[in-house]
């Protein structure tokens, strides 16, 4: 009998045609810090929604062994019960309850429904004094930093006498002093006998803090590093996380001449107002004509948030520094103003903020030129047939007509169509955020081709990439962000995966 | 048989969208055999569409408000203040009617501005703001009526609207003549617009529906304009606010389906994140739906007052959720994105027609209120269910 607490093995997990996880085999021993390393999209929580029953029994293949028992949940509740909890990124606290209430939301300290305060409070004190949160349990958790809340949920998480605590990205959103409480709280936590696995892009603590760590790519597990064979070192890391190939999916472009800077912005910040921070600070980057600039880092790095401070300022972040379009400076109060400027911008969540989904592929081409098929405000619905079937026709987007419902296509279908919204306004520059996020690997070759042969037409390109094969196959200069400051910039001869992952990860 | 293959085929495409007609078709036949044809009878049909314009235009309104995921539960008493106040000015000032209508529906967008502005700019969301303004205009309605209780209005070219009919011009065989002259016209143009429809797209090498069922799409929808035509012929003829409900229905359908400005407005409602990226301004968009909401409602006052000559204390009370009904029994989506002009029109009819159906058949009202809800909650679930099998 070993002492491992949790075996998972053989696990495969397929979303409709693309394999999110394959024979992935993961094994946690009792008392440890076991780290979950890989890329975005290398199936890191797939992999935990699949063990805290996210994704239930019988929607993937392999066996989940806890506590040496095959376990079989088909609920988030189940595995709640069995001792297993986890926090993700985005904590999932109730802003607006108290600190107390927030602890024991949904496990009550209770007699026949009737809750018992007192007790809950004074239960509550002592999970704090466990986590070493010194706060007025009455407090709301709006008023606590992250930091703080990060603890909140812990504490939430002991109070359900937790055996396995798994933590998202724990220290993401954290400064460092909070990080290191938090990795000092760990610790601690390990020495009271409770598993801890924790998902992290930051190499420097996953070097501080854990006994293993294991290595997913391309979801299948690569290796399963261990601390006290001295094999958790950064170059061993990355390598294992990046050690992919870069094969021949892009396509190559044979012309390489630059321009003028069509877009440039200096000292750039954006302050999010909701958030309370800056998402993008002290940013300097431009774009020549005819060429594709790849902005690399992690999932949060504020990427995102500077393209859409750049296009029209949709949400409302408080903005400093200068934005050059064409050689002149330039202001957009609204996205329409970016749009009439040459700049398209097409996000990373295609689902949630780039198509309708209840809508048919034509009104989703148009959507952003309607006066490009209408006169005097009046719409020629035929002219917008046509328009949208010579979108369909050089894109290939698999539908049997333009009248074809878009939530009903595939990822990459719905993409094109995306792709194709943007390019009917003409656009001089087009900002891609995440362009071939979540569809298979022939309808990204189809992208890549797009894309060149854009630029062969005289359009730049801005490319947001988590990929870092796409960034180094696609790009002819790369940025790197991380914390919303650009950490680096790199012509593409100079560009590699390590030298991406440093200061992406610094 | 190729052709019956052809048009199952297409009514199955478009069940939901045919779905309303059908219902409505199906009621009026079951009220006319219950009533012996009493039902349809021209004096029935003709006083039931007048009864049906005040809240129709309403529908046409609220649509576009629920299509863009917001609701406004101050029209009726919006509505009812203002043909108060258009009452006041006509009796008491002494303004005349040319003047009194278009102040009354400018002082419509005015206030369906404001709740523009509470709803898109300040934040406000727009149950509260409108249940904010629904006490206020009651409020105000009691106000200005307060002293004198009811304000009777004697301008006959005012109440005209309201009950007055077009008029003949000349009488032959006891028909209106008129009226079947209008019906002509619009049969003429159908015919024309569906056929120039036809070969523009053939212009641009589209498919398009076979030439039998065409013509007989063609000929079904002008026989049953014919039809309605000839029956409202049989009494008074087209009363003035049956008028104004079908130029109020065709602007907006034009309005909705055919323009830049409709199409920003669907899109809004289906995704307000992507529309404000693909560079469409969500607010300008909002003002603009509350601001034709405040129009529709000083209309739907007007008409109401004129049908009453005169102002009451109570007019427009729950005018706001017969507007709702009619706009979610003609098939809007509360989910946003999704609802027609046309199809919010329908409904109104359907549940008028629901109303004096039973009344002729002598239901008692209790159980009139409760088959109109069973009849609204079966439209939502028809609506829910096809959805669902469409994926």
């Amino acid at each position: 009998m070993s002492d491992y607490i949790l075996e998972m093995n053989g696990i495969t997990k397929e979303f409709t045609g693309v394999k999110a996880l394959t024979d992935v085999s993961f094994k946690v021993e009792k008392g440890e810090i076991h780290c979950l390393i890989g890329e975005n999209g290398a199936g890191k929580s797939t992999l935990m929604k699949v063990l805290s029953g996210v994704y239930p029994h019988g929607t993937y293949l392999g066996d989940i062994l806890f506590e040496g028992a095959v376990q079989s949940f088909s609920a988030i509740g189940d595995s709640v019960r069995a001792g297993i909890a986890i926090i993700y990124q985005e904590l999932a606290l109730f802003p607006d309850l108290t600190v107390y209430e927030n602890i024991f939301a949904g496990n009550e300290v209770q007699r026949g429904g009737i809750v018992d305060w007192n007790r809950t409070i004074a239960e509550a004190k002592k999970m704090l004094g466990k986590v070493g949160l010194d706060v007025n349990p009455e407090l709301r958790v709006r008023d606590l930093g992250v930091g703080k809340q990060q603890l909140v949920e812990i504490a939430k998480a002991l109070s359900k006498n937790v055996k396995l605590l798994i933590l998202d990205e724990p220290t993401a959103a954290l400064n460092e002093n909070d990080s290191e409480n938090l990795l000092r709280l760990l610790r601690e936590l390990k020495a009271q006998g409770i598993t801890c696995i924790m998902i992290s892009h930051k190499l420097k603590e996953v070097i501080a803090i854990a006994d293993k760590a294991t290595v997913l790519r391309d979801g299948r597990t690569i290796c399963t590093l261990d601390a006290a064979k001295g094999e958790i070192q950064e170059s061993i890391i990355i390598k294992n996380m990046v050690g992919r190939e870069i094969d021949d999916i892009y396509p190559k472009r044979a012309n390489r001449t630059f321009g003028d800077k069509i877009l440039e912005v200096v000292d750039w910040s954006a302050y999010d107002p909701q958030l309370g921070r800056s998402v993008a600070r002290n940013v300097n980057l431009h774009v020549r004509k005819g060429e594709i600039v790849g902005i690399a880092g992690l999932m949060g790095s504020g990427r995102t948030e500077l393209a859409q401070s750049i296009f029209g300022n949709p949400k409302g972040y408080r903005l400093e520094g200068e934005l050059w379009v064409d050689g002149s400076p330039a202001a957009f109060k609204h996205t329409s103003d970016a749009i009439k400027a040459g700049i398209a911008y097409v996000t990373e969540d295609r689902k949630g903020d780039g198509l309708f989904l209840i809508q048919d592929i034509k009104s989703n081409i148009t959507a952003a030129n309607l006066s490009g098929i209408s006169s005097k405000g009046v719409i020629n619905d035929n002219e917008e047939i046509k328009v949208a079937g010579r979108y369909k026709e050089s894109m290939s987007i698999k539908a049997p007509s333009v009248e074809q419902i878009v939530g009903k296509l595939s990822g990459g279908n719905q993409q094109k169509v995306s792709l194709g919204k943007w390019l009917f306004v003409g656009p001089k520059l087009l900002i891609l955020d995440e362009p071939t996020r979540g569809i298979d690997v022939g309808a990204k070759f189809e992208i890549y081709t797009i894309m060149n042969k854009l630029i062969s037409e005289g359009m730049s390109i801005i490319m947001i990439s988590s990929e870092l094969g796409e960034v180094l196959g696609m790009s002819d200069r790369v940025y790197v962000m991380a914390e919303g400051r650009i950490k680096g910039e790199l012509p593409i001869e100079e560009a590699d995966q390590e030298k991406i992952m440093q200061f992406a990860t610094q | 048989m190729n052709l019956y293959k052809e048009a199952k085929s297409l009514l199955k495409i478009n069940i939901r969208e045919y779905g309303m007609y059908i219902a409505l078709f199906v009621i009026m036949l079951v009220f006319t055999i219950l009533t012996d044809g009493l039902f349809m009878s021209s004096r029935n049909i003709s006083n039931l569409l007048d009864q049906t314009g005040y809240i129709a235009v309403l529908a046409v309104g609220m649509t576009l408000v629920i299509v863009i995921r917001h609701i406004d539960l101050s029209v009726g008493f919006a509505a009812g203040f203002m043909g108060a106040i258009a009452a006041i000015l006509m009796s008491q000032a002494g303004v005349p009617v040319y003047l009194t209508i278009p102040i009354i529906l400018v002082l419509g967008i005015v206030i369906g501005m404001f709740n523009g502005v509470f709803v898109a700019s300040v934040g406000i969301p727009s149950f509260v703001a409108s249940l904010a303004g629904m006490l206020i205009f009651r409020g105000a309605l009691l106000r200005v009526t307060e002293k004198s209780g009811t304000v009777i209005v004697e301008q006959d070219s005012f109440n005209a609207l309201g009950n007055g009919f077009i008029p003949s011009l000349a009488e032959a065989g006891g028909l209106h003549v008129l009226s079947l002259l209008l019906g002509v016209a619009v049969i003429f143009l159908y015919v024309i617009s569906e056929l120039s429809a036809r070969r523009n797209k053939l212009k641009y090498g589209f498919e398009v529906v076979s030439k039998g069922i065409f013509a007989l799409k063609v000929v079904f929808v002008s026989f049953i304009v014919a039809y309605i035509t000839y029956i409202i012929a049989g009494y008074n003829g087209f009363s003035w606010t049956v008028i104004i409900m079908l130029g109020v229905t065709a602007i907006y359908h034009f309005l909705t389906t055919k323009t830049v400005l409709g199409r920003h407005i669907y899109a809004v409602g289906s995704n307000p994140e992507a529309a404000h990226l693909s560079g469409i301004n969500v607010k300008k968009i909002t003002y603009i739906v509350f601001g034709s909401m405040g129009l529709l409602s000083a209309l739907s006052g007007i008409l109401y007052t004129a049908r009453l000559n005169s102002a009451t204390t109570t007019a427009g009370t729950l005018f706001e959720l017969d507007a709702i009904a009619a706009a979610y029994v003609g098939g809007v989506s509360a989910a946003g994105g999704v609802g027609k002009v046309t199809g919010s029109i329908i409904g109104a009819i359907v549940m008028t027609s629901l109303s004096s159906g039973m009344n002729l058949l002598g239901v008692g009202i209790s159980y009139q209120y409760m088959i109109r809800g069973g009849v609204l909650a079966a439209a939502v679930i028809f609506d829910v269910m096809t959805r669902k099998k469409r994926g």
